[in-house]
């Protein structure tokens, strides 16, 4: 019974609620209880809030008690990252520094998840300041991938991306600054999805790179998703980079899945050199069932692509050195070293040495760097000159195709510990859904199916122009049927019970 | 690209406000280094008569109108404080201008 | 304090030519802050009116404040600026408590305004032009308060207590060109440009501009270099000077300083200087052991600014009349020399004139009022004229009083006293303290004739033709009315009643 309730899908939840099958007190009990059993292995979870999310479930029931109109996901929990402050429940993005902090507000996403009923179960374990592709630098320790305990869930969004793919939660929340939502969907066999840039307010959401972060929903399904994005989007006046305009209509997308008449670029830059043979092998799979589907395949050559890495490890590192100057012992967080003689300016510099980790230091340190007087022209001032050349190549590919499509993530989940001391390494993991967060336009993960030699889930990333949120569902939707009927079920059912 | 001395990181760490201990310096010395190598690259660009690109969408002229919202109660603004005194923020003796 | 040996000011000009950079913030007149919805409101609780963007909390985003572009526009406009038609804030990076995201948001290479000039009378009448290079929109930090210390000084504090409320709210900073060819008027330049500048924000209606109240801060940049040459010298940077006075002592201070150190062979670091209202001194601020390096960069949380045309020239179609001009306006039609005028510009009673002439008094009454007695009170007290506690129609109403002979000026004077400490209207006040003139011919013909009674000798000298001697009698008779009789008609009946000739 318990079993079968959290292999439910959101949509699912969501009919049996409104229908009076199932109460929201049960899914979320049900859902605790998995959390309960499982987390301790998986650790996707840095806080669990049971009493909360319990409370939020018996509103929605007595709301239904009373004959009130349900949302769409009234009363389906999820697993919220630890990056979007919450009123009265800590928020650390996974960092020493703001370890017991409890902001005294909601993030807009997290206020309008409340609105929609949505229950929030906890926060999830993330790579410290969201830097990072394999959640292995949280400093609360790393989480497991559900597919095989001993390899990386993805990363920063690695908690969310594990509590879906172990049943812990049908929906959670990511943030994806170079592919956080995205990568870790791909490695967990689950979806993800960037939003066009200032589709989902960024208010609450503790900033990394603010021309780059962009919140999304992440789910074990593509309806899932687009409920879930329906749900956190649409124009904030409490952020200045927020769309004004109407949220695509991603849910109608969803539901009529179908690539007919489409015409979708494979682009040339996105294989080669570092990319595993069995990622490859799936990808170039999917281009065929997409051909069959009806779409038509157009190879794009997006040139300035090869520069993006190097583009965004100047742009990212830049704009963090800079959020990140606000945790200085002061006002909240962590304070270290403040023995009553020594100088704010002392305190500052040991509390921040105390509470970031080694990955935010490099990244702050490297921006430093990068802005610093006799640098900006060479490494920042080019990297954004990158950005516009990466921005055209996308315009001009767009003019040919609606949607683009490449692997996700050059290799399948790697062994945690593998890459740990090898910065570069670790950064090839985004090599393509960089190019998407510079340019600002949407993508989004799906399965496609596991690499023959290690048995790990591939993802298949598509990419829509800024605005054209839809088009990702449209084709998501049409791509995870084909390839569930071909499979006989969804892929995540093969992942080894935990 | 001339390579990233431990000088060169501790300054940066100065104006980062890290107190790095002196492994650290070492070591962030040589990844720095390769990192700074690797990104290099971008300045291939650096005589293209491109505009740079600082905002994903071309948004303009975004304000909002000088209304009162409310603030936080004080109680709240100082609830994460490490220290507090008087209803201020309570920080160690600052060195520098008066 | 200061070690220099200063060199005179005169000798310094005969040496060197000063050049002057001035940087003025002005502190909006907002209803909220530059960033956030908190109010901007003076005197509330210690951080009572933060929030999480101006607290710099994890998460918080800042958005523009419309009214804050809007009177930046028209500062720009009103100092002859270019308004950009595409422009960006910037973050500037630095750590220090009182800033709670440790980066000012600020603008940088591309300010709203830009390349203007604002002309300046000095007191003989002469014009003198100010180019402007910019100004451009910022936010204001928190307050300190140090603890532990001597005397509330950061130096020696055991700790400091951050108070936010003042931490975003809106700042225009307007930075001069370099002032060159003021020569030994460069104080008086520098003086009459803030006070200009001053009674411009104020017209504009974008601030009070109060900057006994920190509205209005003042940094003085100064270098000399020897008479003939044109390269520049390098330059100190005088911090907070905030008061006109202060400004013209500052430049002064700092021409005799540097043309002390110049002509005793020694070079001019460049640093910051903090000036001392005390003695008008200035002393060096701390060393920093490296150059700052603000690491400018485009705030990515906000979106350019790029102001339409036809709003630009909308606000342009609202700019009130220029002080400037206004003033000459004024000058005429109260028939007085560009240095009075200069002196009521400086002492801030333009506007505290004008509207008691409009409450119906006549304008040599008013100047006379705002200008002496209540000038110097403001004085004594370390006021502004404005702050004091009496209103223009108040002081109009003593003119009134004194004009129709109910008081004389030395009664005038106890009813503005009355009037400061709070005892009600100049009417009250007389009531209350029976100030009237004592204008009973027959109570006065009895004083009078009381007073030549017993003082028969002066009496006598006065008949035989000594009119000087009256003064005395005029001063028994004060002395017996207490003085509240019109000393003038006093003396007329004294001659009268002796058979004298005035
Ligand atoms: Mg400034
Ligand atoms: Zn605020």
């Amino acid at each position: 019974m318990t079993t079968e309730l959290i292999k439910l899908t959101a949509a699912e939840i969501a009919e049996k609620i409104a229908a009076g099958e199932l109460t929201a007190v049960e899914v979320t009990e049900a859902h605790l209880a998995r959390i309960e059993a499982v987390d301790e292995k998986v650790h996707a979870f840095l806080h669990v809030d049971r009493e909360g999310a319990l409370k939020q479930a018996r509103a929605v029931d007595e709301k239904r008690a009373r004959g009130e109109k349900l949302g769409p996901l009234a009363g389906v929990p999820l697993a919220l990252k630890d990056i979007f402050t919450t009123e009265g429940i800590p928020t650390t993005v996974g960092s020493k520094i703001l370890e017991g902090w409890i902001p005294p507000y909601d993030a807009t996403l997290t206020k309008r998840l409340k609105d929609a009923d949505v229950v929030i179960l906890g926060k999830t374990n993330m790579d410290e300041f969201a830097m990072g592709s394999s959640t292995e630098n949280s400093a609360y320790g790393p989480t497991g991938n559900p597919w095989d305990l001993t390899k990386i869930p993805g990363g920063s969004g690695g908690g969310s991306s594990a509590a879906l793919a172990s049943y812990e939660a049908p929906l959670a929340i990511g943030t994806d600054t170079g592919g956080s939502i995205r990568q870790p969907a791909a490695v967990t066999g689950t979806v993800g999805v960037k939003p066009t840039y200032g589709a989902v307010s960024r208010y609450g959401m503790v900033a990394f790179s603010s021309s780059l972060d962009q919140g999304g929903p992440c789910a074990r399904t593509v309806l899932d998703a687009a409920l879930l994005h329906e749900v956190i989007a649409g124009h904030d006046p409490l952020d200045s980079t927020s769309i004004d305009a109407p949220v695509p209509p991603v849910v109608e997308a969803a539901r009529n899945g179908s690539v007919e008449g489409m015409r979708v670029g494979v682009v040339k830059q996105f294989r080669g050199e570092g990319y595993q043979a069995g990622v490859l092998q799936r990808f170039d799979e999917s281009v065929e069932l997409l051909r069959e589907l009806g779409a038509e395949i157009v190879e794009v050559d997006c040139p300035s692509f090869d520069l993006a890495l190097a583009a965004y490890y100047l742009i990212a590192p830049s704009e963090c050195s800079s959020n990140l100057a606000r945790f200085d012992g002061l006002r909240y967080g962590l304070r270290a070293g403040d023995d009553g003689t020594r100088s704010a300016e002392d305190v500052t510099a040991l509390t921040r040495e105390a509470g970031f980790g080694p990955e935010v230091k490099r990244r702050v340190m490297l921006g430093t760097y990068a802005l610093s007087s006799g640098y900006y022209d060479a490494y920042y001032g080019s990297a954004q000159k990158v950005r516009t050349l990466i921005t055209r190549d996308f315009e001009k590919a767009f003019e040919q195709v609606d949607v683009m499509v490449s692997p996700t993530t050059p290799t399948t989940a790697f062994a945690i510990g593998e890459r740990a001391d090898d910065p570069m390494a670790m950064y090839l993991a985004d090599l393509c859904t960089i190019p998407t967060n510079l340019a600002g336009n949407a993508a989004m993960s799906l399965p496609c199916g596991l690499a023959p030699e290690d048995g790990l889930p591939v993802g298949l990333q598509i990419i829509a122009p800024a605005m054209k949120d839809d088009r990702l569902y449209k084709v998501g939707a049409a791509v995870e049927a084909a390839f569930t009927a071909r499979w006989g079920h969804p892929l995540l059912e093969e992942a080894p019970a935990l | 690209m001339p390579g990233i001395t431990r000088e060169e990181v501790a300054h940066l760490a100065r104006l980062a406000r890290l107190e790095l201990k002196g492994e650290e310096l070492d070591h962030f010395a040589t990844q720095l280094d390769d990192i700074i190598g690797a990104v290099a690259r971008v300045s291939e660009v650096a005589d293209q008569d491109v505009p740079p690109t600082s905002h994903p969408l071309p948004l303009t002229n975004v304000m909002r109108p000088d209304t009162v919202r409310p603030s936080l109660t004080p109680e709240a603004a100082l609830s994460g404080a490490p220290a507090q005194e008087q209803q201020r923020f309570k920080v160690p003796q600052i060195l520098g201008e008066e | 304090m200061t070690v220099t040996e200063l060199v005179s000011y005169e000798d310094a000009l005969a040496s060197y030519d000063p050049v002057m950079g001035l940087e003025v913030h002005v502190e909006l007149g907002t209803k909220t802050k530059m960033f956030c919805g908190c109010s901007t409101e003076l005197g509330a609780d210690p951080n009572s009116q933060t929030c999480p963007t101006c607290l710099g909390m994890p998460g918080a985003l800042p958005v523009v404040n419309a009214v804050g572009v809007e009177s930046a526009i028209k500062i720009g406009l009103a100092l002859n600026c270019e308004i950009a038609e595409w422009c960006r804030f910037a973050r500037k990076n630095y750590f220090y408590p009182d800033m709670p995201k440790n980066f000012q948001t600020s603008q940088y290479d591309e300010p709203i305004a830009f390349n203007g000039y604002l002309d300046v009378q000095l007191e003989d009448g002469e014009v003198f032009r100010v180019e402007i290079e910019r100004a451009h929109m910022e936010e204001d930090t928190g307050k300190s308060t140090h603890v532990g210390g001597a005397t509330g000084r950061i130096h020696g504090a055991s700790h400091s207590l951050l108070d936010y409320n003042r931490a975003g709210i809106p700042l225009i900073e307007i930075v001069t060109k370099p002032i060159e060819g003021a020569g030994e008027r460069a104080p008086e330049v520098a003086k009459a440009y803030v006070a200009e500048l001053r009674e411009l924000i104020k017209a504009l209606g974008v601030s009070e501009a109060r900057m006994e109240m920190g509205q209005m801060r003042c940094d003085v940049n100064l270098s000399l270099r020897p008479n003939g040459t044109e390269k520049f010298g390098t330059r100190s940077e005088t911090k907070n000077v905030n008061s006109l006075r202060s400004v013209e002592r500052a430049v002064r201070y700092e021409v005799m300083r540097h043309a002390a150190v110049l002509s005793s062979g020694g070079t001019i670091v460049q640093e910051t200087r903090h000036f001392h209202e005390e003695d008008g001194s200035t002393t060096a601020g701390r060393i920093k052991e490296e150059a700052e390096d603000y690491r400018y960069f485009p705030e990515p949380d906000l979106v350019p600014v790029a102001p339409s045309r036809e709003w630009v020239e909308e606000l342009r179609g609202t700019l009130p009349e220029l002080p400037r001009v206004r003033r000459n306006r004024l000058r005429e039609e109260w028939g007085i020399s560009e240095h009075d005028m200069q002196s009521i510009l400086n002492a801030g009673a333009v506007d505290l004139i004008v509207a008691t002439v409009e409450a119906g008094a006549d304008s040599a009454a008013a100047r006379k009022w705002w200008m002496g007695e209540l000038a110097r009170r403001a004085n004594e007290g370390g006021t502004e004229l404005a702050a004091m506690p009496i209103t223009p129609a108040q002081v109009a109403r003593v003119a009134a009083l004194v004009a129709d002979g109910s008081l004389n000026d030395k009664l005038a004077r106890q009813v503005i006293e009355g009037v400061l400490a709070g005892e009600g209207d100049p009417d009250a006040v007389v009531e209350k303290r029976g100030l009237k003139v004592v204008s009973d011919e027959g109570a006065l013909g009895a004083a009078v004739d009381e007073a030549i009674a017993a003082n028969a000798a002066i009496a006598d000298k006065i008949r035989g033709g000594k009119v000087a001697a009256a003064g005395a009698l005029v001063g028994a008779v004060m002395k017996t009315t207490r003085g509240q009789a019109d000393a003038a008609r006093v003396r007329e009946l004294i001659l009268q009643k002796l058979g004298v000739e005035g």
